[in-house]
Formats: C-alpha cells, structure tokens, sequence
C-alpha cells in the first residue's frame, strides 16, 4: 500500500475550509475596492522606482523603458517628449493587502478565497448531477446491451468529436451568463466519463452469481441494478469522481477565462487570470500568478489523491487517464 | 579413475550452491536458497514441486535473466560448458542465451510478441548468432520450422502468433529454442496450457528432437504423469531448496522425503497425465521468512523436535539418490 | 482489414451526421437567422425573400436536407461580419490552426514517449521523476494560465520570443508548447504504463533468451507494442488540440481557425460559427480515421482480424 499523501489532503482541505467559511476568512470584500488601491503588488514586494524616457506613445520594446507622453503629464505637467523622468513602478506592497490587489483596487487573497467558493460549489452540483446522469446511463447500457449499449457508445464518440468548448459558448452567450448554464455545459462534458466506467462494471458483475440469484427470486431491475449492481461499482466510481473534480476546474476555468463563466463580478479562477493578463506587461503579475496557482495546486492535490486512492481502491484501474 | 573423468566431460551444466534472493518490502524473499545438481548431455532432468517454490526463478537464473532490482543471484556457481555464467558479463551472456543455453517459458499464449511474424522471430534468433547471409537465415528458419512440425512452414513465417493455434504457437517457442543448437535446452511447464493430445503429441515432439542432438534438457513441471515419460532423473524442490534428488525409478519406487510422498500419494491413481494435482495439508512457508529448521516440518506427518531446530544435511539414500531429511538412514 | 476500415469510416460518417444534426437544432433554437442578416430598415418584403431564400418558409426536416446539401458542396452561407463566403474564410484561417496543431501534436510525442519510455525502463530513478513533474504540471495546470506564464517569462522579461501574433518562426514556440504540454503529459503516462506491461511480458522475456540485447529489446520488441495504447489515444489528442486551440489562440493572439470561431461567436456570426465547427469536426474525423488506419498497421492482430 502507498503511504497517504498527506501534503494534497493538506491542500484539498485548505480549499474547502476557504471555499466554506469564505465569509469569515476573507479580510476584504471580494466584489469591492477603492480606485486609489489599485494593482498594490503583494505585501512582501518593496515600491520600486526608475528613471524612464518619455515618449509619444509606447511599443512592445519600450516597456520598461518608456512612459507614454499622456501618463507623463499626470505627473509632471511640464513634461516633454525625450525628457528623463523618475517614475514610481511600482508602489510598495503593505499588509493590508497580503497577495496585493487588482485592477479595481480589490483584495486578490479574498477574491482567490472566495474563488474557492465558487469552484467547490460547481464541482459539487456539477458531479453530482452529470454523475447521476451518467452513472444511470451505463447502468441502462450495460445491463440491456445491444441497441442501447450501441447508441450510448456512439453519443460517447460524438461528444469527442465536438468541440463541446464552442457548443458551450454558443450556448452561454445565447441563453445568457448564469451559474445553472455552466453548471448544465459541464454536466455535458462529463457524463460519458461515468457511464464507460459504469457499463464496464455492469457488463463484469451480471454475471456474478449473486445476480443471477436475485434475478431468479423474482427482483425487479431497478432493484437489482441499484441495491445489487451498482454498491459494486461504487469504489471506481469513487476514483473516477476525485479525478474528474480536478476536469471540471479546469474547464470551468477555461469557460470563465473565455468570457463564458460566472458573470462578474463574482471572483471565479478563471476570469480572474483572464482580467489579470492585459497588465502583465505592466508588471502586474499577482493578480493573474495567484489564481492560476489556486486552480493549479487543486488540481495537482485532486490528481495526487485520486492516484493514492485507486491504489489502495481498486488496482485494476492502473490504466485510466 | 577413468569412469570418473568420463563421467566428469559428460557433464554439461554444473550447479553449485545457487542462491536467488529478491529484495522486497516484507523482506528478503529466498526464492532459491541453496541448490546443486549436475546436468549430463543427453539426459532429461526434471523438476517437480508446488507452486511458488522457486522453479521458475532457478530457470531465470540459469539464463541469468532475474530482473535487478529486486532480485539478484547472491552466491553459487552455474558452470556451463567450463565456464562459471555467473561471473560472465552481461555482454558475453547475451551470446550464450539462446546459443548454449535455451528456454522455452511456461505459456505459449503470450510469449512470442504480437507485433511481428514468426518467421522474423525465429531468424532474429538465428541471425544473433551467426553471421551468415540472408538467405540462408531464412532457409535455416524454416529447417528449424520443419524441425518442429510445423505444417507448410513456407507459407507459415509470414503468419503472426495470433493467428495460430495455442499447439503451433508452442512449436515456434520450441523452434525458437533449438534454432541454434544449444547444448542445455530449460523448459519452464511448456505444455501446462495445452490440452491433453497436443501436451503429447509436443512431448513425443522434444523427445525425437533431443534424441537427434543430444540435447540435454531441464523440465519443469507439475505433472508426475510428464515427468514419467520424459524424465532420466528428478530433482523435488521445496520452498527454494531441493529436498529429494534420484533417478525417475528411484523417486517412484522409494520416496524417501516426507513431501516427495505426500506428492506421489496426491497423484491420482489413474495413469494419465492431469494437470495440478498437489493437494497437501497446509500451506508452504512464505520464502522471505523461512524457519530455521527443515521447511516441510510444519505439514510433515513424521515431524520430530529436531526437525524444528536445524535444516537436514542431504543423506544418501542409494548410489545417486540423496534426500534431505534427518529420517533418512535412521 | 478492410471490413475494420469500412466499419471506422461508416461509424466516422454517422459522427458527422450526428454533429451536423446538432448544430442544425442549434442554430435553429438560437434564433430566427434573418435577425443577423437583416436590420431595422428591412420591409416585410425583405424578410419574406430572404425566407425563401434560406428556405425558412419550409418544414424542418427539409431545411435540415438543405443544410446538408449545402455543407456537402462546402457552402455554409454568408458571413456576416465579413460578408464573403463562410467557406472562403475558413479556409483562410485552416492553415495558420493546422500548422500550430501539427508542431503540438509532434512536440506532445517528442516529449512524452521518449520520456515515457526512460521512465518506465528506468522506474525510480530521477528520469523517472522528471517525468512525474512534466505529467503532474501537464495535467493541473490550465493551458491559459500556462500560456501566459510563460508570455510574462520569457517574451516580457526575458525577451526571447515574441509575445503573440504569427510573425517569426519563433513565435509558434509558446503556442506549441503550451497546447502540447497537456497531451505530452498524456502520451507520457499512457507509454509509461503500456510499457511497465510491455516489459513484464513473457514475449520480452523470450526474446532476452534467445540472447537479444537489452537494448534492442527495448528499442524493437518493447516499443512497438507499447505505441499500441498511446496511438489509441491519438484520436483523443487530435481532437482535443482542436479544442485547445481555441485557448491557445485566443492566449496568444494566433490567427487561426480557434481564435475566429471567439470572434465570429463574440460578433454573432453564426454562419461562420457554424462554419468553423463543421470544420472542426471534419478535422477530427479525419484524423481519427488516420489513426485507426495508423493502428492496424503497427498492430497485425487488426489488420488480418
Ligand atoms: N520479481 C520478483 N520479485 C519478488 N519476488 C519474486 C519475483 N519473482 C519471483 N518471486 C518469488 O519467488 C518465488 C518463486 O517463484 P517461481 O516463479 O520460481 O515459482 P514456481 O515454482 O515457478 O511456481 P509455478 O509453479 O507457479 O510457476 C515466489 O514466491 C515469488 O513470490
Ligand atoms: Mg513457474
């Protein structure tokens, strides 16, 4: 047996204890800030000055080196093209604000803690409902086989063969931004995951004897699929639901990033890395650096504890992705 | 003096004091812990004991394929052909393996690879050895084919192992192992996944084939059956260590260890050949914690308290029959 | 052989058909198409050609048979933004997509399976460690954020390479990596496990008998067998680059096939839209079926099946 992987436990829970008790933890409030805070780096970082030449307007080349005529006259009203001037950078990073703050003056800490929230509650809806969905659909293929099983398979090949990322943007730009619509986009996603794993199972068990006896005592199907079958699947599914939560992260953070998740103001990952991206040729690297290692550490733990878990739950499963 | 040193040239394969230990969590797994036997040319040598006690891993060791880590041959000698193969480097040993020494392995199913024709399996063992033109490679294969029955092998090297049956599969492993005419061919249970016609027609097969080449062959099996039929001696193992050693008559007519008994007593009476039979009382002890005394005492009906203290010494039962127990000679 | 290949290209044809279905109901619950083509100033007149026009005035099922006979001959209608054939500019944009697909794809092998298969031959060792960190980052860390990282890194403060855009050679190397990275760390586990199996096999040890060299057994007996899984799994990757690409290209600004279908979805330009998913599935269909074509030929159990 592989020893318990206690730093992803350590982890995973952090997240919960952030994503629950968000209110409380929380120093700012997530969705406000004041102008005059904003893009304050984190609190260790010192304020840092730099002499910059002035310029009409910038390139790519020139950051760094150069400031913009217009924002040279915010400073100094005398200002001319080709003068020298000392600039503030960056301001200093104070305690106020432990991981700094964005674009609105915003607390990053409380918007990734509040992030956490968002996360956790669509993992949980979204594996729920997809699961379900999907856990009873293999159980329908595998047990009657034949047309149903073919007709499921082929719904599995088509949702590969879509690019569901788009059929989902069409749908939230359509239908409108809101939680439900994510939440029903990334059941799409994964459902087929459950239903191959299940219909596997269920093409192994009914054939156990138990089955059969159940069968010849007169059960009905449905109570023999769910009190008899499906308790048999239950520690795959287990494995397959830890790693699957570390998916639909991603992907939720991949919709928000495209503009397509949680309206705003709401603090999801994603959209924070996508508001963050602009200003980081500003050298504003803490609001797109922060939520990016949220989601990457939860994911990370995710695929290290579902690694540990199928070890010890069910071997056999060495081979799934 | 001179039967001695005849005796002494006819000798092909010398084991000496083999030991196989496999470094594990639970500890130091003992697999094969001290075996000797001589190998003449011509002779069958057979191996007989329950699963889990180390045949196997004796063959790997012999063809100096035990996978390191975990495992590792820790001391002995196996001197084939006068030179000692343990102290050779991995080098030289590729050019022994399959040239001196073979091995047919245990199941037929799996062990050529699926991804290429058994004509190229059968000349990438020849072409390893001997550097000769293409063509002949390919006639050589095909000999070595026919060599082994296999009907119209011309057309057959381009088929692949999926498409043949269990039996052919198994004629191709044997081709494989006698493509270079090595002096010491090791079948590991080559026949236990064959059904009983095929077993016997493969059996009659490597007999006629030894007959030939007088080849000397190590067989591994579990079945008493097989070892009647093929077999000149026997050697039985338990948990690592062979406990009875003697001509085939020796071993059927005067079982003299405890296990070689309860091993024949299992064999049902019916004279044919039937697969795993053994069926003592008990279990074996695990090889990675072996007691300190003979390893049978704990299901042998004829135990006493010495049994427990100290391992046998090998008695002498007859000219060439030794046992290991302390009931021997008693 | 060829009843496999009939099969994968018949079962190939019913996955277009289906998608195509799809997107047909799409398009039609999203709303009446004359509101994007048409604007306040139309007449009723107007729309009421228009509507024979596009054959809105007929049932569904044969609006559905129109839509097919026109994406047959590649005529996916007008685009609205830019008002020229949907076909004409897809085929604009392909080249730029295939291209940063194609460098993904071979980065994603050349780094997972070599990887793949040091760590699996030599399990344990810091090879094989190496190996777990580029899979672990590989498969946790989001492709967008990854990207721009690595922007940030090594276009803005070490300015290697530039931050976006297709000008140089140079710049398809962050795109690359970041929509290979995730597959490379795919491929990587895949040839890892297949080939930990490979090297247990009875065959491999068969072939070590007959007195093959270690490394021939590795470099011919193992390696071709343990493709087997990771080609299954090309499929998969193929279409899933598609998807990438949509992050990818949107991160770095690359004008291809993914950034378009964002643009064409953020102006509501469904005929384009519909357009580029269409073509997105052909490209995954196809590739698929290049890859089962692939598999039979490293694997004679389907090709003589
Ligand atoms: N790679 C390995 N690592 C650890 N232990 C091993 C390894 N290979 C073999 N062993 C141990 O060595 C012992 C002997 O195994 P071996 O395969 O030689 O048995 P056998 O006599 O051939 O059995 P069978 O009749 O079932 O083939 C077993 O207890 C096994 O656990
Ligand atoms: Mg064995």
């Amino acid at each position: 047996m592989r020893r318990l992987p206690l730093i992803p436990i350590f982890l995973l829970s952090l997240v919960v204890i952030a994503g629950i008790f968000a209110p409380w933890i929380a120093p700012h409030d997530p969705e406000k800030g004041e102008l005059r805070d904003r893009h304050i780096p984190p609190a260790w970082s010192g304020g840092e000055t730099a002499i910059k030449t002035v310029v009409e307007s910038l390139s790519i080349n020139d950051r760094g080196s150069s400031v913009t005529l217009k924002d040279a006259l915010e400073i100094d009203s005398t200002a001319q093209i080709g003068d020298q001037m000392e600039v503030y950078v960056t301001p200093a990073g104070s305690t106020k604000f432990l991981l700094g703050t964005d674009h609105l003056g915003r607390d990053v800490l409380s918007r990734v803690i509040y992030g956490a929230r968002i996360s956790l509650i669509i993992s949980i809806v979204t594996l729920g409902v997809g699961g379900s969905i999907g856990i009873v659909m293999g159980l329908v293929a595998g047990w009657y086989g034949g047309f149903v099983d073919e007709f499921l398979m082929r719904l599995v090949d088509v949702k590969l063969a879509i690019p569901l990322i788009l059929i989902a943007l069409v749908l939230v730009i359509t239908l409108g931004q809101s939680l439900w619509i994510i939440v029903t986009v990334l059941c799409l996603f994964i459902w087929p995951r459950f239903a191959r794993q299940v219909r596997g199972e269920v093409l192994q068990l009914k054939h156990m004897d138990y089955v059969s006896l159940a069968k010849v005592s007169g059960a009905s199907t449905a109570r023999i699929l769910f009190i008899h079958i499906f308790p048999g699947t239950i520690n795959t599914l287990i494995v397959v639901a830890t790693l699957q939560v570390g998916i639909v992260i991603l992907l939720e953070s991949t919709l928000s990033f495209l503009g397509a998740g949680v309206p705003p103001p709401t603090p999801a990952w994603g959209s924070m890395v996508s508001e963050g991206r602009d200003k980081l040729a500003g050298g504003v690297w803490w609001t797109t650096t922060f939520p990016g290692l949220a989601i990457m550490i939860t994911v990370v733990s995710l695929n290290l504890f579902g690694d540990w878990l199928r070890d010890t739950l069910d071997p056999r499963l060495r081979q799934l992705e | 003096m001179a039967t001695s040193t005849r005796i002494q040239t006819d000798v092909v394969l010398k084991v000496e004091d083999l030991r196989t230990y496999f470094r594990t969590r639970w500890g130091t797994v003992k697999a094969v812990d001290g075996i000797s036997f001589d190998l003449r040319k011509g002779e069958t040598l057979g191996i007989v004991g329950e699963s889990g006690c180390g045949k196997s891993v004796t063959m790997l060791s012999l063809m100096r394929l035990i996978p390191i880590p975990p495992g590792r041959i820790v001391s002995g000698k196996i001197i084939l052909d006068g030179e000692d193969i343990v102290q050779v480097s991995e080098k030289e040993m590729s050019k022994i393996r399959g040239s001196k020494i073979a091995l047919i392995i245990q199941d037929p199913m799996t062990s050529l690879n699926p991804v290429f024709s058994i004509g190229d399996q059968v000349e990438e063992a020849i072409r390893i050895h001997q550097d000769i033109p293409k063509r002949q490679v390919m006639s050589r294969a095909l000999d070595v084919l026919r060599k082994v029955n296999i009907p119209a092998a011309e057309s057959r090297v381009k088929d692949y192992p999926h498409q043949m049956s269990g039996g052919m599969r198994q004629r191709v492993v044997g081709a494989i192992g006698i493509s270079c005419e090595p002096q010491v061919l090791i079948a590991d249970e080559p026949t236990t996944s064959l059904d009983v016609t095929i077993q016997a027609q493969y059996l009659k097969l490597l007999k006629d084939i030894q007959k030939d080449s007088d080849l000397s062959i190590i067989f591994i099996t579990h079945d008493f059956g097989i070892v009647a039929k093929m077999c000149d001696r026997v050697a039985v193992m338990y948990a690592g260590r062979i406990v009875e050693h003697g001509s085939v008559r020796d071993i059927f007519n005067n079982p003299s260890h405890p296990y070689t008994e309860a091993l024949l007593a299992s064999v049902p009476k019916m004279d044919q050949v039937v697969e795993r039979l053994f069926s003592i009382e008990g279990q074996p002890p695990p090889l990675h914690d072996l007691p300190v005394g003979c390893a049978f005492a704990d299901r042998c009906p004829v135990v006493m308290d010495k049994c427990r203290m100290e391992y046998p010494t090998q008695a002498t039962v007859s000219d060439g029959h030794t046992a290991s127990c302390w009931r021997v000679g008693e | 052989m060829q009843k496999y290949l009939a099969r994968r290209f018949v079962l190939a044809f019913i996955t277009l058909l289906s998608v195509s279905l799809i997107i047909f109901i799409m398009s039609r619950v999203s709303g009446d198409p004359r509101h994007i083509y048409l604007d306040d100033y139309s007449t009723q007149e107007d729309w009421d050609r228009m509507g024979e026009v596009l054959g809105l005035d007929k049932p569904y099922y044969q609006q559905y048979g129109l839509f097919l006979k026109g994406a047959f001959r590649g005529d996916f209608g007008e685009s609205v933004r830019e008002a020229r054939p949907v076909t004409e500019v897809v085929i604009e944009r392909a080249p730029a997509t295939l291209l940063l697909g194609g460098v993904a794809f071979v980065f994603s092998i050349l780094i997972g399976v070599p990887l793949g298969i040091l760590s699996a031959v030599k399990r344990g060792s810091w090879m094989d460690t190496l190996g777990k960190l580029v899979a672990l980052i590989g498969q946790s860390a989001p492709p967008f954020w990854l990207g721009i990282m690595m922007i940030f890194l090594f276009a803005v403060k070490l300015g290697w390479v530039p931050p976006y855009g297709k000008q140089d050679w140079n710049s398809i190397i962050l795109p690359a990596i970041t929509l290979g990275w995730y597959y490379a760390a795919a491929n990587l586990r895949l040839v890892r496990s297949a080939m930990l199996d490979v090297l247990d096999s009875e065959y491999i040890k068969l072939a070590r008998a007959k007195g093959v060299s270690s490394r021939t057994v590795i470099l011919k007996h193992a390696f071709r067998n343990a493709l087997i899984p990771p080609l299954t799994f090309a499929g998969v990757t193929i279409g899933a680059l598609v998807t990438g690409s949509l992050v990818v290209e949107t991160v770095f600004a690359w004008p291809g096939l993914g950034r378009l279908a964002i643009e064409a979805l953020f102006a509501f330009d469904y005929p384009l839209l519909q357009g580029v998913v269409i073509t997105f599935t052909l490209l995954y269909v196809s590739a698929a079926f290049i890859v089962d074509v692939l598999y039979a030929y490293v694997d004679p159990r389907i090709r003589y099946a």
